[in-house]
């Protein structure tokens, strides 16, 4: 993360116009890459049984994406369109090998958890998408900034939702017991208040973000599907 | 060990692509407007994974795994920090070679999965039966095969029964903001809740074992209908 910080701190004066800031503040509401574009829903809703694991997640899509479209942006150019798609697999490719040892490294428990998950960033359609839809077309300080603003986009969905299904699933958050001790039976398991295991089984991450897309679209109607 | 047909029926079912583990949810939620479409996509999944699956477990026994290289003279040799770079290549490639291959032998197929297998390539059920086929350790490349085919036929499932649901659904008053993407999230998930019922289903360690077990179950059935006192004949009249 700090790595980022660094670099966008230098280039200041350009970065910061009021178009790029619109690139970073878009993709938090009413562009949402998960709730509104649709995309990186594959990794995202598996991870999501612990708060910790979907931090992880997000650093590693952060490092990724914010990476791979400068890349992309700067490559933009001399890569032939025929063979875009191949390119942009290997750039992404070797990035997620590069989270990936990094996680194995540091916090190897998670990156246990995580198992395969890591590894399907490479296939997670918001890279892809933003690649195509973004890098490809657009200078590296622009690319930069998009980069950042989907993978906060994507980062608060994913820690939305863990932290719903964590608190109520196992009545913990970040592996810290909020309610008590359920074994011991102490605090809140004390009068009789069970923990919801429903949360920690994968159909309720699809309908706790339907409940989301649910709340934002309520609340700007411009974003309502026919059907 | 598991035997071949057990890993091929919990692929479809209890280990669901879409339901157990939201691979492929991009498309799946793209291409599941009308179910011909549907059908194009999910056969083309199944096509796809049963081909680039076993080729990257031959890929990952005879090259990446540690000690993989042991055929070359390589013993000590551990490559598999490089499977992800490897799969992806060949997943990519495998798709270009077989929408090539199809459009020259196959014209009819071509048009009718032709938009779809590009796609594919990117579709993360694909790199994630590769990924699982690389974790689960298949002993051998009969099990993989099963375990691919199995989990495109499940992802194929899936998004057929999607995509009727989504037609008829259209006929329904759905809550304006739910409409459309809201409510194909929250049908998705109670259709994973009703796929989970199939965990229920026993799935047997060693098929000797399930023989036994029911000759076991057959003789004391018999042998309560055979008893006078709690027979058939009694409970008949």
């Amino acid at each position: 993360m700090s790595e980022v910080a660094e670099k966008t701190k230098a280039p200041r004066e350009s970065l910061f116009s009021k178009k790029n800031r619109k690139l970073v503040t878009d993709p938090l509401t009413d562009n949402n890459p998960i709730t509104i574009q649709v995309l990186g829903i594959c990794s995202a809703l598996a991870i999501t049984v612990q708060v910790e694991q979907a931090f992880w997640m997000s650093v590693s899509v952060l490092f990724v994406l914010v990476l791979g479209n400068m890349v992309i942006s700067m490559l933009r150019n001399l890569i032939p369109s025929r063979i875009r798609i191949i390119v942009q697999l290997v750039v992404v490719a070797s990035l997620v090998i590069i989270v990936d040892l990094m996680l194995a490294a540091f916090v190897p428990d998670v990156s246990e958890k995580l198992s395969v998950f890591v590894g399907l960033i490479i296939t997670n359609c918001i890279i892809m998408g933003r690649f195509e839809a973004f890098a490809m077309g657009n200078k590296v300080g622009p690319s930069l900034m998009d980069g950042l603003g989907n993978s906060f986009g994507y980062a608060w969905i994913l820690i939305l939702v863990a932290f719903v299904r964590e608190l109520f699933g196992s009545g913990t958050l970040w592996g810290q017991p909020i309610f008590g001790d359920y074994i011991e039976g102490n605090g809140l398991y004390s009068i009789g208040y069970v923990n919801n295991n429903m949360m920690i089984l994968p159909p309720m991450a699809l309908i706790i973000v339907g409940v989301i897309i649910w709340v934002q679209r309520s609340r700007n109607k411009a974003l309502i599907e026919d059907h | 060990m598991e035997s071949t047909l057990d890993i091929f029926v919990k692929a479809i079912f209890s280990e669901n692509m879409i339901f157990a583990y939201f691979l492929g949810m991009c498309s799946y939620l793209a291409v599941s407007k009308t179910v011909k479409t549907a059908v194009g996509l999910g056969a083309a999944v199944i096509f796809v994974l049963f081909v680039t699956v076993p080729v990257n477990y031959l890929l990952e026994n005879y090259l990446l795994k540690e000690g993989a290289l042991a055929w070359a003279g390589y013993p000590d040799m551990d490559l598999s920090f490089l499977s992800f770079i490897m799969f992806i290549a060949v997943v990519a490639s495998i798709v270009q070679l077989v929408e090539m291959l199809v459009e020259k032998f196959a014209p009819a197929l071509y048009g009718a999965l032709g938009i779809f297998l590009p796609l594919i390539a990117v579709n993360c059920s694909i790199l994630g039966g590769a990924l699982f086929m690389q974790e689960r350790q298949y002993s051998t490349i009969l099990d993989a095969t099963a375990f691919s085919l199995g989990s495109g036929i499940g992802w194929f499932i899936a998004i057929v029964a999607i995509a009727a649901i989504r037609e008829k659904i259209r006929y329904s008053k759905v809550p304006a903001p739910l409409r459309g993407l809201g409510i194909t999230f929250i049908i998705t998930g109670l259709m994973g809740i009703a796929f989970m019922s199939f965990m229920g289903i026993k799935y047997t360690s060693e098929g000797t074992d399930k023989k036994a077990d029911d000759k076991k179950a057959q003789t004391e059935l018999v042998d309560e209908n055979n008893n006078p006192e709690v027979g058939v004949n009694n409970n008949g009249e």
